[in-house]
C-alpha cells in the first residue's frame, strides 16, 4: 500500500515484517529514528523480538554477531563513527559467514564533527567483506533490506550485506513508499534455516584460530564467494520483481546512456538529483546520461564495462576520498577499464557532497561543463575559495 | 512541481509542519517530498525544513533556493537575515505576527500574510505552536490544498484534544486570511 512515510520509519517498517529475533543498536544522528521506532514495535508487542541496549556500537554489533550466531534472524543500524566503532565486529561478522543486514544511515567522519550526509563512512568499510548496496531513494532503502536478508542467508552465499542511505536525505526525507504486505514479505523472505549455529546440543566453535596453514583459504572463500554474489542479486531481483512489481537491476542502471557522449558513475540520492540534470539538458538537444551504482560490494566492474564502453567522457561524482589517492569510486571505474581495448577517452573524478555540503543541481551542471578532453582527478565541486585562505593567528 | 520553504527555530514543529503539509499533497494523489535541513544540532537553532511536490515522484534531493512558497515559523528569524530570498517574482510568503517584526519589501507580484498564528494556537491548542493556523493560512493564500485534506491530514497525525485544536488553529488561520483578502477588496 502506497503511503507517506519517513525514510527511517520505512526502514523499520519493513525491518518488522522482515521478522528479525534480535535487534541491538546505539544511537547515532542520522539512524536514532530508525532503531527509536523498532524499539518502540517491540515495546508494543508489535515485533516478537529480542531488543537489547547496550552502551555502544561494538556491544550492539557483537550482541547480532551472536543472535545470528545462535542461528536467529538479528539486525543492527548505525551511522558514520558509530560504524567505525563497529569495525572491529563488522570484519568478524564477514569471517565467520554470518547473514546480517545492516542499515547505514551515511553520515560524515570526525574530525572536525559533522553530522550531515556525506559516504565517507560506508565506503571506508569496502574491504570488510560486508555486501553494500547503495539507495537512490526511500522505495530503494526499504526493498533493499528484503533483498538483502534474502542475498545474505541464501546458503551459497552467508555474507553479510550494508543497506546505504544517505542520512538525512532518506532517513529525514518523507515521500511516498509502497509498502508491502506481512503475507507478501513472509512469501518472499521464508524464516531463516541456518546451515550452522551455536547450539548447546551439538556445539560448535566459530571465528576460532586459524594459524597460517588455514587462514588463506577462509580469506579466498569469500573473494570468490563475492563473485557468486555479482550473479547471485541479478536473480533475486528477478524474483523480487515477480513477487512485489518493482524492477530493478541490483548491480548498476544506465539512465539515458544509449547514445550518451557524457556519463556521471554516482552512489546514493544524488542520482535522482543528476536524473532531473540529464532530462534538462538532453531537452536542450545534450547527450548526456547517468549510472548509478546500486552494488559497490562487490563491484560490478563487467556491467560497468560493458554500460561505458562506447561512451566517450566519463565523470566519476564521489562523495568520500581515499585522501592522498584517487577518489574511492573513481579508482574502481578507472581500473575497470584499465587494458581494454574499448572504453572512454577520459575518465575524470569529481568530489562534491562533503559532510552535508548541498548538491544542487548547478553543482551536477558544472561537472557535466567540466567534463572536457582534459582528465582531472579529485576536483572539487562547490568549494569555497574564501574558506581556504583563511590563516591560523 | 512546487516548491516550500518553512524557516523557523529547532523544536517549533516545522518538520512537523512539513510532514503535515505533504501528506495533504499525498491525500491528493500528488507525489511530495518533504525534508529537514538542520543547522547547529540543538534547539533554538535556525534550520528549515522544506517541501517539494509534483504530479510524478520527485528525484530532486537539493535543498530549496527559490521557492514557490514560503512559511515562516518563527520572525525573530527575519533580523538580519533574508528569509524571503529567492521567492519566485508571484510567490507568497506566510509569515507568524510577531511584536516589532519589520517585513523585506516586495516585488510587485509578490504577496505576504502576515498571521497572528500563535494568538490562534494559544487559543485553540494552549500553546504557542502557530504551525496548523499557518498551514490553514496557506491554504487561503495560495489556493494549493483543500481544508478538508488538511482536516484529514490532521487527523492522522493527532488525537484527541490536540486533534481538535489544531482543526481549530487551521480553520482560523485559514479565515483569517480569507476574511483580509476580503477587506483588501
Amino acid at each position: 500500500m502506497k503511503e507517506f512515510l519517513e525514510g527511517s520509519r520505512a526502514i523499520a517498517e519493513i525491518v518488522k515484517r522482515c521478522r528479525p529475533g534480535v535487534i541491538s543498536a546505539y544511537p547515532i544522528t542520522p539512524q536514532t529514528h530508525i532503531v527509536e521506532d523498532l524499539a518502540q514495535f517491540v515495546a508494543d508487542g508489535a515485533l516478537k523480538c529480542e531488543f537489547v541496549n547496550v552502551e555502544s556500537e561494538h556491544s550492539a554489533a557483537s550482541v547480532v554477531l551472536g543472535g545470528v550466531a545462535a542461528g536467529v534472524r538479528s539486525y543492527t543500524a548505525t551511522s558514520s563513527q558509530g560504524l567505525f566503532y563497529m569495525m572491529e565486529v563488522l570484519f568478524n561478522i564477514a569471517g565467520m559467514r554470518l547473514p546480517l543486514v545492516l542499515t547505514c544511515a551515511n553520515r560524515a567522519i570526525s574530525a572536525p564533527i559533522n553530522i550531515w550526509n556525506d559516504q565517507q563512512d560506508s565506503i571506508s568499510l569496502r574491504d570488510s567483506g560486508w555486501v553494500q548496496m547503495y539507495a537512490e531513494d526511500i522505495q530503494e532503502a526499504s526493498d533493499f533490506h528484503m533483498l538483502a536478508y534474502k542475498l545474505t542467508e541464501d546458503a551459497s552465499i552467508m555474507l553479510p550485506v550494508m543497506v546505504c542511505m544517505d542520512g538525512f536525505i532518506l532517513t529525514h526525507g518523507i515521500e511516498t513508499v509502497d509498502m508491502p504486505r506481512q503475507e507478501e514479505v513472509d512469501k518472499f523472505l521464508p524464516p531463516y534455516r541456518p546451515l550452522y549455529k551455536l547450539d548447546t546440543a551439538d556445539p560448535v566453535s566459530m571465528g576460532i584460530l586459524a594459524d597460517p596453514d588455514y587462514y588463506m583459504e577462509t580469506r579466498f572463500a569469500i573473494q570468490e564467494t563475492m563473485k557468486k554474489v555479482l550473479e547471485k542479486i541479478p536473480v533475486l531481483t528477478q524474483d523480487f520483481s515477480k513477487a512485489f512489481g518493482r524492477a530493478y537491476n541490483g548491480l548498476v542502471e544506465g539512465y539515458r546512456i544509449d547514445d550518451a557522449e557524457k556519463v556521471i558513475v554516482a552512489l546514493g540520492s544524488v542520482c535522482g538529483t543528476i536524473k532531473e540534470v540529464v532530462d534538462e539538458l538532453r531537452s536542450k538537444g545534450k547527450k548526456v546520461g547517468l549510472l548509478k551504482i546500486t552494488t559497490f560490494r562487490p563491484f560490478p566492474a563487467q556491467k560497468v564495462q560493458e554500460a561505458l564502453k562506447d561512451i566517450p567522457k566519463v565523470a566519476v561524482l564521489d562523495r568520500a576520498l581515499s585522501l592522498g589517492s584517487y577518489a574511492p569510486v573513481a579508482a574502481e571505474v578507472k581500473a575497470a577499464f584499465f587494458g581494454k581495448k574499448k572504453g572512454p577517452k577520459v575518465i575524470s573524478s569529481f568530489i562534491a557532497g562533503l559532510g552535508g555540503r548541498d548538491i544542487t543541481k548547478d553543482s551536477i551542471r558544472e561537472v557535466f561543463s567540466l567534463l572536457t578532453a582534459k582528465e582531472v582527478s579529485c576536483e572539487f565541486i562547490d568549494l569555497k575559495p574564501e574558506l581556504l585562505k583563511e590563516k591560523y593567528e | 512541481m512546487k516548491e516550500i520553504r518553512i524557516h523557523a527555530r529547532a523544536g517549533q514543529g516545522a518538520i512537523t509542519t512539513a510532514a503535515l503539509l505533504g501528506s495533504v499533497y499525498f491525500l491528493k494523489g500528488m507525489y511530495p517530498y518533504a525534508f529537514p535541513h538542520f543547522g547547529a544540532a540543538r534547539m533554538g537553532a535556525p534550520m528549515n525544513a522544506f517541501v517539494r511536490v509534483d504530479s510524478k515522484p520527485v528525484r530532486l534531493r537539493s535543498q530549496i533556493y527559490e521557492p514557490d512558497y514560503v512559511i515562516v515559523v518563527d520572525a525573530t528569524l527575519m533580523r538580519g537575515f533574508n528569509c524571503f530570498s529567492g521567492l519566485r517574482d508571484n510567490g507568497v510568503a506566510i509569515v507568524n505576527q510577531k511584536e516589532g517584526m519589520e517585513m523585506p519589501k516586495l516585488k510587485p507580484r509578490q504577496k505576504a500574510f502576515v498571521v497572528p498564528a500563535n494568538d490562534i494556537a494559544m487559543k485553540t491548542i494552549g500553546r504557542p505552536l502557530g504551525n496548523t493556523a499557518l498551514l490553514g493560512a496557506y491554504a487561503a493564500a495560495t489556493g494549493e490544498i483543500e481544508m478538508e485534506d488538511l482536516f484529514k491530514a490532521i487527523k492522522e497525525r493527532f488525537q484527541g484534544k490536540a486533534e481538535q485544536g489544531n482543526i481549530d488553529a487551521a480553520r482560523q488561520g485559514f479565515e483569517f486570511v480569507k476574511n483580509q483578502s476580503k477587506e483588501k477588496r
